[in-house]
């Protein structure tokens, strides 16, 4: 028999297809996989530890640069926490726009997301550059209510920093108008493409009970088939309001994972509409006045609050010893605990298929390292 | 001047004229080719820059080399951190001359919102030497493209005589040190101690930008620096911590 050997191959951590500093190191047999070892830590910024020296307030900011695609997210996560502890009151309409954002951020969330996925696989730059050209958009409506395009730091303790107005209403229905166009297009660019089946299709299967074992959320775990989704699971915000779908795949392959995150953003955009039409009037306000933003203490205890990032379940769990910073800080990052599974999603197909794989779970290092 | 009054005077009268040195820096200023390497949120506005809103091509830099052996440039794009830094600096050693540096952001300059970090270096001049430092978190796409037209302004007024990587490279520095962690932090040979300590500041001064004339040395107020000490991080509120004995040994 013809013996062959095995050779380790590092990838990363200055990789084109590693999005962002991640190393792993691959055995190989041949062409084929053996054993994958991530390796992380060249992006750990001290978020955890920073967050128990700075003020509630002040490391609000922070959450920004955790998954730094979905700000908004983030500080709707971290908000939610802090006011749990505090036991804020949030007024109806501050929901509506957070609901609004979180909606905005997964479609410019996803659209990149595969974006990138389909530059790894080699349909370089087309499909990324329509996902770029949405997100400028919806990155334009950020800069206009928050100041910023990509640290928008939006959300504070019971509401959100500054109110939407007429304008920003009119320019996202504008908006709104081009993105079913956006989906088709994006269906139609690549959906029946020969190679797209071909690298995506029976790839990187995560089945059901894996994916659970592992305590996988988001997209990649709906991609395996079970229709988990916090925004309907534990519904926060105003979520249970709205009418939407969650989309599951059946394989649990890169190919369910891509049409999954397809399906969603068709979903957001329901979500979205549902949304502007609900939106109560200014009279109730977009933020709790009672709220003593800088100072605020809160009482002595823990709280743990999630909400459905684009990437899945993002939780903060922070413990008060009711001064007026944590004691303790915990971010519970979707993308960290769906990366612990790529090594048995990778195990047994090529290493061209890695960068798929991986680019399909959708992580963002600034998260994963933290 | 009167060399450029001739050049002038010709060019008005249709001679197109040049020296060595304009068309020598006409062609590098136009294709300074990125390396393709982010580090973390910045590196997003960089990807943006790229994107066909802001098309960083229009300056000649769209070609992000995924080698350091054919890129000009690095954009440090983010925050560096200290398990990432040896790598930096050793991309930075394989890019072949003339090669750049932009420090893109508020974590690349100086750490930015993670200076008080424990992993996080202050600044990556302290390892290679920058050229154009951008501020922001993250900087807008704009600023990117203004740093590279800075760039290309610092490009334009070097001469073929004095570059730093022809003709009398005495004294010039090509290999950066590549710094190693140690017990307490980051070290780096010939500085004494720990380098970077966690907290306090760096005991080392920034590089000096070869834009400003600097061969590759550092700033020479290191010594000043030496005598900083580590200080604890601070935790907000007072901790004090009980000692349980668990009864192990019985
Ligand atoms: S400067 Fe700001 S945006 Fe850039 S890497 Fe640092 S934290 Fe991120």
């Amino acid at each position: 028999m013809l013996k062959t050997e095995e050779l380790q191959i590092n990838i990363g951590p200055q990789h084109p297809s590693t999005h962002g500093v991640f190393r792993m190191l691959v055995t190989v047999d041949g062409e084929t996989l053996v054993d994958l070892k991530p390796v992380f830590g060249y992006l750990h910024r001290n978020h955890e530890q920073l967050g128990e020296v700075n003020t509630y307030l002040q490391n609000m900011p922070f959450t920004d640069r955790l998954d730094y695609f979905n700000s908004m997210v983030n500080n709707h996560a971290y908000a939610r926490t802090i006011e749990t502890l505090a036991g804020v009151e949030v007024p109806e309409r501050a929901q509506y726009i957070r609901v609004i954002m979180d909606e905005l951020s997964r479609i410019l969330n996803h659209a990149t997301a595969m974006g990138f996925m389909l530059g790894d696989m080699g349909a370089w730059q087309t499909a990324l550059l329509w996902g770029m050209r949405e997100r400028e958009k919806i990155l334009d409506m950020f800069e206009y209510v928050s100041g910023a395009r990509m640290m928008c730091n939006y959300c504070r303790f019971g509401g959100v920093v500054r109110d939407i107005d007429d304008w920003f209403i009119t320019e996202l229905k504008k908006l709104m108008q081009g993105l079913p166009h956006y989906f088709d297009d994006f269906e139609g660019l690549l959906l029946n493409s020969e190679i797209l089946l071909a690298r995506a299709r029976n790839i990187g299967v995560l089945p059901k009970d894996l994916a659970l074992a592992y305590s996988v959320t988001g997209p990649v775990l709906r991609g395996s088939g079970v229709a988990y989704d916090i925004r309907k699971a534990e519904p926060y915000a105003v979520y249970d309001r709205f009418k939407f779908k969650v989309p599951v795949g059946t394989v649990g392959d890169v190919y369910d994972r891509f049409l999954v995150r397809i399906a969603e953003m068709r979903e957001s955009y329901k979500i979205l509409e549902q949304a502007l039409e609900q939106l109560p009037d200014a009279t109730g306000g977009f933020i709790n006045p009672k709220v003593k933003q800088q100072s605020l203490k809160a009482p002595a205890g823990e709280a743990y609050a999630r909400v459905e990032s684009p990437k899945g379940e993002l939780g903060f769990y922070v413990v008060s010893d009711g001064t007026g910073s944590a004691y303790r800080y915990k971010v519970r990052a979707p993308s960290f605990i769906n990366l612990s599974a790529l090594a048995d999603m990778c195990k047994g197909y090529t290493i061209a298929d890695v960068v798929v794989i991986l680019g399909s779970i959708d992580i963002v290092m600034g998260e994963v390292d933290r | 001047m009167s060399d450029l009054q001739t050049q002038m005077d010709l060019e008005q009268q249709g001679v197109l004229f040049t020296t060595i040195n304009k068309l020598y820096n006409w062609g590098r200023r136009s294709s300074v080719w990125p390396m393709q390497f982010g580090l973390a949120c910045c590196a997003i506005e960089m990807i943006a820059a790229a994107a066909s809103r802001y098309d960083i091509s229009r300056f000649g830099s769209e070609l992000f080399r995924a080698s350091p052996r054919q890129a000009d440039v690095m954009i440090v794009a983010g925050t560096v951190t200290k398990k990432m830094v040896p790598q930096v600096v050793r991309l930075f050693n394989q890019m072949p001359e003339p090669r750049y540096v932009i420090s893109m952001g508020a974590c690349a300059t100086s750490g930015g919102p993670f200076r008080d970090g424990y992993n996080v270096v202050r600044g990556v001049d302290l390892y290679v030497p920058v050229d154009v430092y951008i501020p922001g978190c993250p900087p807008r796409p704009e600023a990117l493209l203004h740093s590279l037209m800075t760039l290309q302004a610092q490009i334009d007024v070097q001469a073929l005589q004095q570059v730093r990587w022809y003709g009398d490279d005495e004294g010039v520095v090509n290999e950066f040190p590549i710094p190693v962690f140690g017990a307490e932090g980051l070290e780096v040979a010939g500085i004494p101690g720990t380098a970077d300590p966690v907290g306090g500041t760096p005991r080392m001064a920034p590089f000096v930008s070869p834009a400003l004339g600097g061969k590759g040395e550092r700033d020479a107020s290191t010594k000043a620096l030496e005598g900083n000490q580590p200080k604890p991080m601070l935790r907000s509120g007072t901790v004090t911590i009980e000692e349980v004995g668990h009864g192990i040994a019985g």
